[in-house]
């Protein structure tokens, strides 16, 4: 016995002990610790990027929401009136009317810097056509003293917003350095000062020498236009159609090759849309072009996929036992799923859809082909029914328009835009999930 | 069961939708992007002036809106293309296969060409069309012999020029701008250089040399770009060695970014473009489909008031952003009040 424990077998293995980890043991809780650090990891680079994302879509958006406005207040005679209407650009000659009437309340005032009739010009934005369509409207206005809020031109709400400084300006034809002491002037008389830009939000595009005046009003519109034939063609059709293969549909070569083009569909790029609503819905059916009906049914073919198979992982979720019931007690086919089948699935299939709408929401690329991207948005609907068929953009659309001209400013405008769109997806996403949160069951 | 009554509804709601599109009221326009600003100002205060609803103005370059304007006549089809360089006899022939005879060409102007790079970049500030192409050809005259393009650097052909690596970002092929840059730049420095004689004593036919001469560099010295000015804008912003092909106007908007280079000795200006010493400048153009005048409110109107003196000429809105207004405006608009197609007034 004593040999025994003195020399131990070579052989055999040495006791572990369960308080005292081994090499072995702690090799794999080493492994476990660094991956679920990798884990962390990937998060945090996740949230970085998500953070670097919205501060700078923040930081160069939210100066779209503030403008630079003039306050002034000037009388437009009868024979000024019936002149300027005279004229073939009727805007430019309110224009040169307005800038008159504020370099005479200049001069009187009294201001000590230099300035002339150019600098002037440089300053104001293109009031003329806010100018014409005001007294239009109200012509017992005219030899009366109106007041008016203006916006003033971009560069003037560049140095309000700092994108251009005292530094960093060159003098050109649309902005002068020493144009800058008159707008200083300007704001310490009170005249010129940054207001919060309602136009922005609901007014129309503009031509691009106005940034002051676009808006993405016009371009909500069309994108609702679009929403709602998207919303009235696709969840019909692609409920059907979910419903059709997942309940009555005998499983066969063709349902199978049917279910492997939806998933295959739901992969096709938006842009492969595009063309085929170009092709069939504008050319061969002579729809109109720029139009949100032919925008909604491109963005419908898109979104099917996505809805038909949300909706049928919801059907497929509801257990067999339910239908199972309703078919024991004497309910035929078609009564069980509509009145059993179908109110279980209904959260899981509102949530599909609305993430297809937002999906579709976003979609620029197919719009680019049916003529929804330029200088479209400049006037709203008249009606509930031209609303479908009046050329309108859509919200991506205008973005992208507005990233692709010259003049700064809208660049801003377009960052400001993505904020307005970023709103609401995130609404629409939020509503999907508290619909899931609020009435999805569990079996 | 309300899902069938809900498609039903959605079905007729389309159905009357598309009913009601039949008539087109407004006018559609389509093509250049170095255009578009120009046409969407105008149409902005078209619509803000008369009262026809506001034009309807698609970007896309060029030859893709000529494409669409040669499609044919018909409520479906645009109105007006508009094109930064002349329709070529391709288009018209194709124009008038699909039914589009009469075109009438309206010229509005000239913009110019320039290159410009990154503020604190390299100085490049002084270009001649032989630098351009020594820059940026695939065949180059090196020590009396064409041979691919071997040039790295700026100073390794022009030691006036600065030692940094050669990017150009140039207009990708379906902008009406790239035709002008190979014409006034590529051909001239090529020329210049004397690459072209040598070609042609090589054995190339004339044809054959100049299609050698507009051959840009493959290997990534020179850079297609077939968005707008702004994608080429974006390039140089990360890339301060790299130069870019812009409109004038567009440079114009963008002087707290951009430095402008001469070229052959001229400073791009709309003065020196307007006389002519400015070598880079192109026309430009809309064209409008006759058979559409009468049956589209507007269009004639539209097309007169682009071409009006408050508008394309030196003291209107089209100069301030950036135009070269047309010293011949005047003969512009008398052809588009006598609507004379091409071809049949001269």
């Amino acid at each position: 016995m004593t040999d025994a424990s003195m020399t131990p077998a070579p052989a055999k293995p040495k006791r572990s002990s369960l308080s005292v980890l081994d090499a072995r043991t702690r090799k794999r809780n080493a492994a476990e610790t660094r991956f679920r650090m990798y884990g962390v990891a990937a998060i945090a680079v996740g949230l970085l990027f998500l953070v670097f994302l919205f501060a700078s879509i923040l930081r160069s958006g939210i100066p779209a929401f503030t403008q630079t406005v003039m306050d002034i207040e000037f009388v437009l005679t009868q024979e000024q009136f019936e002149e300027a209407e005279s004229k073939m650009l009727k805007t430019g000659e309110y224009q040169k009317i307005f800038v008159n009437a504020l370099q005479s309340q200049l001069e009187e005032s009294g201001l000590e810097v230099a300035f002339d009739n150019k600098a002037i010009e440089r300053i104001v934005g293109k009031p003329g056509g806010t100018i014409r369509s005001y007294f239009l409207e109200n012509p017992d206005r005219v030899g009366t003293p109106v007041s008016f809020e203006l916006a003033a031109s971009s560069r003037v709400d560049g140095y309000f917003n700092g994108r251009v400084t005292r530094e960093n300006i060159v003098d050109s034809r649309f902005l002068m350095a020493s144009d800058l002491d008159l707008v200083d002037a300007l704001e310490e008389a009170g005249i010129i000062h940054g207001a919060f830009n309602w136009n922005f939000i609901t007014g129309t595009d503009s031509g691009v020498d106005n940034p002051g005046g676009a808006g993405l009003g016009a371009s909500v519109i069309g994108s609702f236009f679009m929403m709602l034939v998207v919303l009235f063609l696709s969840l019909p059709i692609g409920v059907a159609a979910s419903i059709y293969l997942e309940e009555f549909a005998p499983k066969n070569r063709w349902t199978d090759l049917i279910e492997v083009n939806i998933s295959n569909l739901a992969a096709v790029p938006s842009i492969v849309f595009g063309i085929l609503g170009l092709a069939v819905f504008i050319q061969f059916a002579g729809l109109p072009q720029s139009a949100p009906l032919v925008g909604g049914l491109v963005l419908t073919l898109m979104t099917l996929p996505t809805i038909i198979i949300s909706t049928r992982a919801s059907l497929a979720a509801v257990p067999p036992s339910i239908r199972d019931a309703a078919l024991g007690v004497g309910a035929s086919k078609m009564q069980s799923v509509f009145h059993h089948v179908l109110p279980l699935a209904m959260p899981g299939i509102l949530t599909g859809t609305i993430i297809g709408l937002a999906q579709a929401l976003g979609e620029t690329a197919p719009l680019l082909l049916i003529g929804m991207v330029g200088f479209v948005a400049r006037e709203y609907p008249e009606g509930f029914l031209s609303g479908f068929t009046d050329a309108n953009s859509a919200m991506p659309a205008q973005i992208y328009t507005w990233a692709s001209r010259a003049d700064p400013g809208f660049y801003e405008k377009a960052w400001g835009g993505i904020i307005i769109l970023l709103l609401f997806l995130i609404t629409m996403n939020a509503i999907a999930v508290i619909l899931r949160r609020r009435f999805e069951r569990r079996w | 069961m309300s899902f069938v009554k809900l498609a039903a509804s959605a079905l007729t709601l389309s159905a009357m939708a598309a009913t009601t599109a039949t008539a087109r009221d407004q006018v559609q326009v389509a093509g250049s992007s170095t255009v578009l600003p120009y046409a969407s100002i105008v149409a902005e205060a078209f619509g803000e002036n008369f009262d026809f609803p506001t034009p309807v103005v698609e970007s896309g370059g060029s030859s893709s809106g000529l494409k669409r304007f040669c499609e044919g006549v018909g409520e479906n089809t645009i109105d007006i293309a508009n094109a930064s360089r002349k329709i070529r006899e391709k288009e018209i022939k194709a124009c008038a296969e699909a039914g589009v005879t009469d075109i009438i060409e309206v010229r509005i102007g000239y913009d110019g060409i320039v290159f410009a790079s990154q503020i604190n970049g390299p100085a490049y500030t002084a270009f001649q069309p032989a630098d351009i192409f020594n820059a940026l050809g695939a065949k180059v005259l090196v020590d009396g012999a064409i041979v691919d393009n071997p040039h790295q650097q700026w100073a390794d052909f022009n030691s006036d020029l600065p030692a940094s690596d050669i990017v150009a970002f140039i207009p990708g092929t379906k902008h009406g701008t790239r035709e002008v840059f190979e014409d006034k730049v590529l051909l001239e420095g090529c020329e210049a250089t004397g690459a072209m004689e040598a070609m042609i004593t090589s054995g190339m036919s004339e044809d054959d040399a100049e299609d050698a001469c507009i051959d840009v560099r493959q290997d990534g010295g020179s850079v297609d770009i077939d968005g707008d000015y702004t994608e080429t804008l974006a390039r140089i912003d990360a890339n301060p060695n790299g130069i870019g092909v812009f409109g004038l106007a567009f440079y114009e908007n963008n002087t707290d970014k951009l430095k402008v280079a001469t070229m052959g000795g001229v400073a791009p200006s709309t003065e020196t473009i307007s006389t002519g010493e400015y070598p880079v400048s192109r026309p430009l153009f809309f064209y409008v489909k006759k058979a559409h005048i009468g049956v589209i409110p507007g269009l004639k109107e539209f097309a007169s008031f682009f071409v009006a003196d408050e508008l394309a000429g030196p003291d209107g809105p089209l100069a301030a952003y950036g135009l070269v207004a047309d010293p011949e405006l005047s003969a512009t608009q008398a052809t588009v009040a006598a609507e004379t197609p091409m071809g049949g007034g001269s």
